[in-house]
């Protein structure tokens, strides 16, 4: 089933030339989901979407323009292709004939979860409630969201490209507060996949008893050290360190503007020969994958760093035109109401060959960082800040006790140079990633990774 | 105008009740906007859109559900509602909630500019360019990577089946511009910008010149060596905090112990110096409106004044759980989400000293000019926080050297205790939701560096 007749598309993409530009694409998308919560032991705030709209670009040597609306009917698009072209001031061209549509088939989906009963999806939540609770009898408060997404995309280009996909999301988060005496500590723990409802059939609460314990072991924390210290960062969410640090900086919008410190560094060892990361959109079910990007793309894996070394940076085609390389397939977009800019898809770190504990066991007095509350970085400079959610003190090789408030602080390419442990352990966990005002899911990921030596900010001594 | 975006919130109200809830509610909204970005003299991309949508609630047995959707055709109305309505059985029953008893909508001037109108989108590229050459023309600047002129024109209708339905019209226009100065390693970046309801009310070269200032004030900044002394936090950074505590002072946080300040109500919880409201229908104020997301007349709410807490923020349900009256604080982002407990805009008041005066004040100590990481970095339960920042010591009552890769520490009660002087140069800013702040001077803070 399509969206919008190809022969429609043809004439949106004729007008939207009719004063020139390089290239004109027709994107269309149908959005649906469904999400629900659990809250202070109620199921609460369901609510089902649906949204239908396209957007028409014309790109003219650097420059973009755009334009989008609501629903799919002739008249709106050719009225969007027309306000479109309205900028330019060159002489009509003929967008070539669409093929036919190609359709991305990568990322299977179980059992669709629009069919299953909202009953089942709330009795998910109070499961995950229960297990929470039950994790501790520290635990107070237990809120765990659900939702899923699916999002049918089109899209039409005036060179004749015609791709679609079919994209569905299905993601549990918890959060858990625990509280003893004056001391209050929450934890998190998120489980997403470009998958089905099978995501959640085996054992789903699993999420909130990890968010649980995470609260309850930073009840016993004791204030972070400060100082410059060796970091053994865990896998899974541990790579969005990778992800703010170094992944920003090699998307080719900041690094064509002179806004990265990656720019200019192609083809020069950044890390230790035994270095080796990914952005893969290819990975199949994983949060961050797509069949195409959406710009009709077909998603791959890139290497980003090889044997240490710096091999490529991250295109849409608007990049990848200017700096004469073919797009990666990053050209991302939140929705139809947003323009596409190079974004990571799920960005990770390949596995070494250490364990976790060949990691910890050489660090005389450091910090193993488990989870960040989030983080930010200046992609310019690749400073960045993060807060340790669950962190823990590294004492003569082993793992004692938890700490709280502990910030790492450190630059991207410094850190980078830094990794001298690399374990086999690699996980991809569920983001969100924010740009230029556009929120898009991001699959963060690593093994265990030991950090020679970071400023680490603290609350002790 | 808006006339017909009533209209149709009344269809779907009724399509509600059709399709079998007890109550309904409607929100219509529709939105035109124009985007522009500029790069090196040219245009980078310009955006110019139209939205409309449809947000509905569905009230049965003390159960909610909530549909939305693009489609304003009678057909997607009708599909909506059945959607709204079949949402709302994967609900707890909840005896609070339900539509506000006591809906109205306040007189509230000035939200929309007819200025804006008159401005043709070349002139809006000249305002975004104009920015762009007052951030080139500072010596020193060696990038400037982003302008955006953005501005946008919604209307917004509200009906329920208890006979309330009200509309008006507001006009946005913001810009901004982040300059970079100093190379390599040594590149440090500053934002400048500005917001009105008009681009007549915006100034590129004000906006250009802050965004290189900011840069270049931080040009050589190195770690610092660990302390604990006097803070300043300029605007932006007061801004980002004030927005912080005021998400914390959400009657909902509070009622499902999610908040530091649970039971601190009535209690001192800052110094005398501070004091802050949230002002739903302040003129100037982005986020103002004449009713919130449920239907409720927006007001003026001091929340802390002389240092105590006066109250929370309510919707109509934590109002009923609670008690009392709703103030007028169920918000929504867009039709796309049903209202939730959150601040209008917040309003701190300002004092008597120039940022100058205070940095005098401070006497050697370190004036924070960007923090980064500010959610990941607070606890909202205890309060407790470690964000980065960077920004310049204070030496001798004076700027001195830039700083950066540094941690500022302390809890949101101790810092807000511990404000000495409340700085007067006042604006809005878009950070932690929409704050009108002024710097603060904080006695004391832990800070740590290299």
């Amino acid at each position: 089933m399509t969206l919008l007749e190809p022969e429609l598309a043809q004439r949106v993409l004729k007008r939207a030339l009719r004063r020139g530009g390089d290239f004109a694409e027709l994107y269309v998308e149908e959005r649906t989901g469904f999400a629900l919560n659990l809250d202070d032991r109620r199921v609460e705030r369901p609510q089902a979407g649906r949204e239908l709209g396209a957007s028409v670009r014309v790109v003219q040597g650097d420059s973009s323009y755009f334009g989008y609306v609501d629903g799919l009917d002739e008249g709106d698009l050719l009225g969007v292709a027309d306000s479109v072209a309205a900028a330019l001031r060159g002489e009509a061209r003929a967008p070539e004939t669409i093929a036919r549509v190609q359709r991305a088939d990568v990322h299977p989906v179980g059992r669709r979860p629009e069919e299953v009963e909202a009953a089942a999806k709330a009795e998910v939540l109070r499961a995950c409630d229960e297990s929470a609770r039950g994790t501790g009898s520290d635990v107070v408060q237990a809120r765990i969201t659900y939702s899923e997404a699916r999002r049918r995309v089109e899209v039409f280009g005036s060179d004749g490209r015609a791709a679609a996909d079919d994209r569905t999301r299905v993601r549990l988060g918890a959060q858990v507060v625990a509280r003893r005496a004056e001391r209050v500590e929450t934890g998190t723990d998120t489980l997403g996949g470009h998958v089905g409802w099978e995501l959640l059939e085996e054992r789903p609460e699993q999420v909130a008893e990890s968010a649980a314990r995470k609260a309850l072991t930073m009840l016993d924390a004791r204030d972070a050290p400060t100082g410059r210290l060796p970091v053994v960062v865990g896998n899974g969410f541990g790579g969005v360190l990778l992800h703010e640090a170094v992944g920003h900086g090699l998307e080719a919008d900041a690094v064509q503007k002179r806004a990265s410190v990656y720019a200019g560094k192609l083809g020069e060892q950044l890390a230790e020969p035994s270095v080796i990361a990914y952005d893969d959109g290819r990975r199949e079910g994983e949060w961050g994958s797509d069949g195409i990007d959406d710009e009709g793309t077909p998603t791959r894996r890139t290497t980003v760093i090889d044997d240490g070394r710096l091999t490529s940076y991250l295109y849409d085609l608007l990049r990848a035109r200017k700096d004469g390389v073919e797009s990666t397939g990053n050209g991302r977009r939140e929705s139809f109401r947003h323009l596409p800019i190079p974004r990571m898809t799920n960005t990770y770190f390949g596995p070494g060959e250490a364990t976790r504990e060949e990691l910890i066991g050489d660090v005389r007095r450091g910090l193993y960082a488990i989870s960040f509350g989030g983080g930010q970085v200046e992609p310019a400079t690749g400073d960045f800040v993060f807060g340790v959610s669950e962190g823990y003190l590294i004492e003569n090789g082993e793992v004692t006790s938890p700490v709280r408030g502990a910030t790492l602080v450190g630059n991207g390419l410094e850190a980078l140079r830094a990794v001298d442990g690399i374990a086999s352990d690699l996980e991809i966990a569920t983001g969100f990633c924010g740009k230029g005002g556009q929120s898009v899911p991001a699959g963060v990921g690593q093994p265990h990774v030991r950090i020679r030596e970071l400023t680490v900010g603290g609350t002790g001594s | 105008m808006s006339r017909e975006l009533e209209t149709t919130a009344g269809r779907a109200v009724e399509a509600v009740l059709r399709a079998g809830a007890g109550d309904a509610e409607a929100w219509a909204e529709e939105t035109v906007s124009r985007h522009v970005r500029v790069y090196e003299g040219d245009v980078e991309s310009l955006s110019d859109a139209g939205g409309r949508g449809l947000g509905l609630r569905a009230f049965d047995d003390g159960r909610v559900g909530y549909a939305y959707g693009t489609d304003l055709s009678d057909g997607g109305v009708a599909e909506l509602a059945r959607a709204a309505r079949g949402a709302a059985e994967a609900a707890d029953p909840d005896d609070h909630g339900g539509l506000p008893d006591d809906p109205g909508a306040a007189p509230v001037e000035g939200l929309h500019s007819p200025a804006l109108g008159g401005w043709s989108t070349e002139r809006k590229v000249e305002l975004a360019l104009a920015a762009e050459r007052a951030a080139r023309a500072r010596p020193g600047v060696t990038q400037v990577e982003t302008v955006v002129y953005s501005d946008a024109e919604a209307r917004v209708a509200m009906s329920n089946s208890r006979g309330f339905t009200a509309g008006y019209q507001s006009t946005q226009a913001w810009a901004y511009a982040s300059a970079f100065a100093g190379e390599g390693a040594d590149l440090m970046t500053g934002l400048g910008l500005g917001l009105a309801r008009d681009p007549d009310n915006l100034d590129p070269e004000a906006i250009g010149t802050e965004a290189a200032e900011r840069a270049l004030a931080l040009v050589g900044a190195r770690a610092p060596e660990t302390r604990r002394c006097p803070v300043v936090l300029d605007t932006f950074v007061a801004a980002s905090f004030v927005g912080f505590i005021g998400s914390m002072l959400s009657a909902e946080a509070v009622q499902r112990g999610r908040s530091l300040f649970a039971d601190k109500e009535g209690e001192e919880v800052a110094n005398a110096a501070f004091a802050l409201v949230d002002d739903g229908t302040d003129r100037e104020g982005p986020d103002s409106a004449p009713f919130d997301g449920e239907g409720s007349s927006t007001r003026r709410t001091s929340l802390i004044e002389e240092g105590s807490l006066l109250t929370f923020l309510f919707d109509t349900r934590t109002a009923r759980i609670a008690g009392r009256g709703t103030t007028g604080n169920a918000t929504r982002g867009s039709y796309r989400s049903p209202p939730t407990v959150g601040t209008t805009n917040l309003v701190l008041a300002a004092g008597e000293a120039t940022l100058d005066r205070l940095v005098e004040q401070a006497g050697d100590g370190l004036l924070v000019t960007d923090v980064a990481g500010l959610h990941s970095g607070v606890n909202p339960v205890s309060g407790t926080f470690s964000v980065g920042a960077s920004g310049r010591l204070i030496e001798g009552g004076e700027r001195g050297t830039p700083v950066r890769e540094l941690t500022i520490a302390s809890d949101l009660v101790s810092m807000l205790r511990a404000v000495q002087a409340v700085g007067s140069e006042a604006r809005w800013v878009p950070f932690g939701g929409s704050v009108k702040a002024v710097p603060l001077l904080i006695g004391e803070m832990s800070v740590s560096g290299a």
